[in-house]
């Protein structure tokens, strides 16, 4: 046989890029609208960037994996409604790099658990789940209780957060550490944290007051989710996508 | 017209031309004339040594 | 060896008489290696499985370790089982294919071949620490951290060139429809993996990064990743795998050689649009909810036809499933598809998924295709190729791989009836309401109410790894037999 090497060459390359243009359409389809519609995401108030220290804490929900067992995304359900509270809206993880909305819930889900319960009951059920719940398999997290919360470079991580379209200014930047400190210590002026982040909910979580523990900065993350968008001001027509 | 109203007359639309694509696609693999041409491709991984 | 003498029998065509000597020297230690590692990290995967299982039953299991919770554990049973054993075993049976089936010398030779083997191996490795040391995006299937994506994309690269040339240069002038399937998925696998994981490291010395996009886009595009890692990783290739080793095991060739053209396009085409179906009434918009439905649901009809071109194949020759147990793994494998490729289309249905979403029957779909498509296609291609491989004259015993057929095949159906009646309880007992109006049980009840089925899914599963034992125990005493002089390799012994 004789061996046409431009006419082969050809063929399988043609393969190729015949199957990515026909595995790129549904993607473009679906996803590129997503960015240009604007109606995507709700217009509401009240979403703000994460504090740093609530962001510190969602790195350690990131980092421990909770999305394998606890969803943050409430269906528009009459039961989830009245389980969970109001339907997750996109605009309330719109600074969510990445997104947690999960896909099971072995455990509740949390995207409204802020202020549900005080910061003593998420201390003492993270340090041990069946002393709070006994029927509960969630595993301990006793560790982060002493554990210093290593925050020394929130501000890069503010930046790379920026970097990828959250709105930090340069005065939350600059501010980042102190903020981080502030909000964990009731004794703080938290006057400019409060300006620069709303609704903030200052406190010692973890009880110990001369540790900035991890323990802090996950309960402070848990203690602002789905609180901060006041949905009596919204009708349901408001909020359609 | 405005973008949601091209997104939405370009999605039916896709239906369409998946539609045709898909018939033309089976049309050329099941025209009687390439059967043994094509079903002759199977043979490959029984020739190959072993 | 009586049982394998058996294989031999009338209805059984002849092996062809004239050999062609081979024109090439094909690259086989990589994919010796390859099998070695597919049944190493297959083991793995399973173990970590029934580990995660039990702690679900018992929680004391996680140790009260950070190392050892289920979250972080669960990314390393995933990822070891759809990466290490499914990907070791996607990539040594291409390159095993693709060689075969141009009748060409893998491109790059041993060199290229070697590099993408310990490239492959060390992002395993890489990703599977940094799970256990809490480095994590915590995107589903998608969890290795920026640095770790970075170097699987060069090895994926010259695994894709080296595919490429290997078909660039092939005698046989037609490209045998198993190439396909192993070509979409590599360039498919490319393309998702890139765009999902697009992110910002927060220092070019740190492990951290964020994300690109965020929110309702960032679950868009996961979901488009995770549902086609599902479509190119576990299917595509996969089936690749189904069109090569099927054939060779059942000495026929596939059933329509053009079903397979149209099974290619249709497949392609229609599984990239089936993400949204995990993001059902959520806040993505609705438009794409209804699309991702619309798609899955056409779905079935190429995975149905791909089914039946797979079982189909073996008209005829029936009667070799009962002698050839190895072949009983392919055929149940592609059985387990049909049906998995069903269940998903079925689940994808809106007020279906209301139900089913965010339970376990879920998990029990995943793994109806994970263990008894992905698997199983996998024991059957590695039961051909290691005879063949080792030039050893045939496996060194049938009756065990009996017993693994049976074991494993019990393990899956405890496994996913488990998780059918779990699920769908669960679901129910969430939306259920008492006389007055009020939810009828707190979360935790229903968390209690999962305790027996979880049992259960863990015996299943112990089940399947000790079939992956006795597979592990029967390749290596076959590796140990002599080379039989005058019996081509991989005949069955006559």
């Amino acid at each position: 046989m004789t061996f046409r090497h431009a006419t082969i060459e050809r063929n399988v390359l043609l393969l190729m890029v015949l199957t990515l243009i026909t595995v790129s359409i549904g993607g473009l389809v679906q996803i590129v609208p997503l960015f240009a519609v604007e109606s995507t995401i709700e217009r509401v108030d009240g979403v703000r960037p994460y504090s740093p220290l609530e962001l510190a804490g969602r790195n350690i929900y990131i980092r421990e994996g909770c999305y394998t067992c606890h969803s943050q995304q409430i269906r528009s359900f009459r039961d989830e409604a009245e389980r969970y509270g109001h339907y997750s809206l996109a605009a309330e993880s719109m600074y969510d790099h990445p997104f947690q909305w999960g896909s099971k819930r072995t455990g509740p889900d949390l995207a409204r658990v802020g202020g549900k319960y005080s910061n003593e009951w998420h201390v003492a059920h993270l340090m041990d789940p069946r002393g709070v719940v006994p029927e509960s398999i969630m595993p301990p997290y006793s560790f982060l209780q002493d554990r210093p919360l290593r925050g020394r470079d929130i501000a890069q991580h503010l930046k790379a957060n920026r970097a990828v379209g959250v709105p930090y200014t340069d005065e939350m930047i600059a501010s980042a550490l102190v903020d981080l400190g502030a909000q964990a210590n009731p004794d703080a002026d938290a006057s400019g944290l409060l300006a620069r982040y709303p609704k903030a909910v200052v406190g010692d979580f973890d009880g110990n007051p001369r540790l900035l523990s991890e323990m802090d900065a996950l309960v402070a993350y848990l203690q602002m989710l789905g609180t901060l968008v006041k949905f009596s001001d919204y009708s349901l027509k408001d909020l359609q996508q | 017209m405005d973008f949601p109203e091209l997104i939405a007359f370009l999605r039916s639309l896709w239906v369409v031309w998946f539609m045709a694509l898909f018939i033309g696609i089976v049309a050329w693999a099941m025209w009687p004339s390439r059967r043994r041409r094509l079903e002759e491709h199977g043979q490959i991984p029984l020739r190959d040594d072993r | 060896m009586s049982a394998i003498a058996a294989v031999d029998g009338p209805g059984v065509p002849a092996l062809t008489e004239v050999r062609v000597r081979p024109a090439f020297e094909p690259v086989e230690d990589v994919v010796r290696a390859f099998v070695v590692a597919t049944m190493f990290w297959g083991i793995a995967a399973f173990m970590v499985g029934v580990v995660i299982a039990l702690q679900l039953a018992f929680p004391i299991l996680n140790l009260d370790l950070e190392w050892t919770t289920f979250g972080r554990l669960r990314p390393l049973h995933t990822s070891a089982a759809i990466f290490a054993f499914g990907g070791s075993a996607l990539l040594g049976t291409s390159i095993h294919v693709v060689q075969r089936t141009c009748r060409a010398r893998l491109f790059g030779g041993d060199l290229m071949g070697w590099f993408i083997f310990w490239g492959y191996q060390l992002f395993i490795v890489l990703a599977a620490t940094g799970y256990l040391m809490g480095i994590t995006q915590s995107k589903e299937y998608a969890e290795p951290e920026w640095y770790v994506d970075l170097w699987l994309t060069i090895v994926w690269v010259v695994y894709l060139v080296a595919f490429l040339g290997t078909i660039m240069r092939r005698e046989e002038p037609h490209i045998y429809v198993a190439n396909w399937f192993y070509l979409a998925f590599i360039v498919t696998i490319a393309m998702l993996h890139i765009v999902n994981n697009l992110a910002m490291p927060v220092s070019l010395f740190g492990s951290k990064s964020y994300i690109l996009f965020a929110g309702v886009q960032d679950a868009m595009i996961q979901w488009w990743y995770g549902h086609n890692a599902v479509g190119f990783f576990l299917t595509a290739g996969f089936l690749g795998m189904m069109y090569y080793f099927i054939p060779k095991q059942a000495d026929r060739p596939v059933y329509s050689y053009r079903l397979s053209i149209v099974h290619f396009w249709s497949l392609i085409f229609l599984y990239i649009w089936a993400g949204p179906h995990h993001l059902h009434y959520t806040a993505l918009p609705d438009w794409t909810q209804t699309l991702g439905m619309t798609f899955s649901v056409m779905l079935w009809m190429p995975s149905w036809g791909g089914m039946i071109n797979g079982l189909m194949t073996l008209s005829g020759a029936w009667d070799k499933l009962r002698t050839d147990p190895a072949l009983r793994f392919s055929v149940t494998a592609v059985a387990f598809y049909g049906m998995s490729t069903f269940e998903g289309p079925v689940m994808s249905i809106k007020p279906v998924n209301a139900l089913s979403h965010y339970t376990d029957w879920t998990i029990g779909h995943v793994h109806s295709g994970a263990l008894g498509w992905v698997a199983f296609i996998v024991f059957g291609a590695v039961y051909y190729l290691v005879p063949v491989l080792w030039k050893r004259p045939a496996l060194w015993s049938t009756r065990l791989v009996s017993w693994h057929f049976w074991i494993a095949t019990i393990g899956i159906v405890l496994y996913i009836t488990a998780m059918w009646v779990s699920g769908i309880m669960q679901g129910l007992m969430w939306r259920a309401y008492d006389e007055l109006g009020f939810l009828q049980y707190a979360f935790v009840e229903t968390v209690a109410a999962m305790h027996p089925f979880y049992l259960i899914r863990a015996l299943g599963g112990v089940c399947f790894l000790l079939g992956g034992l006795i597979m592990v125990y029967n390749l290596w005493m076959t590796t140990r037999m002599p080379v039989e002089a005058g019996v081509p390799a991989g005949q069955p012994a006559r």
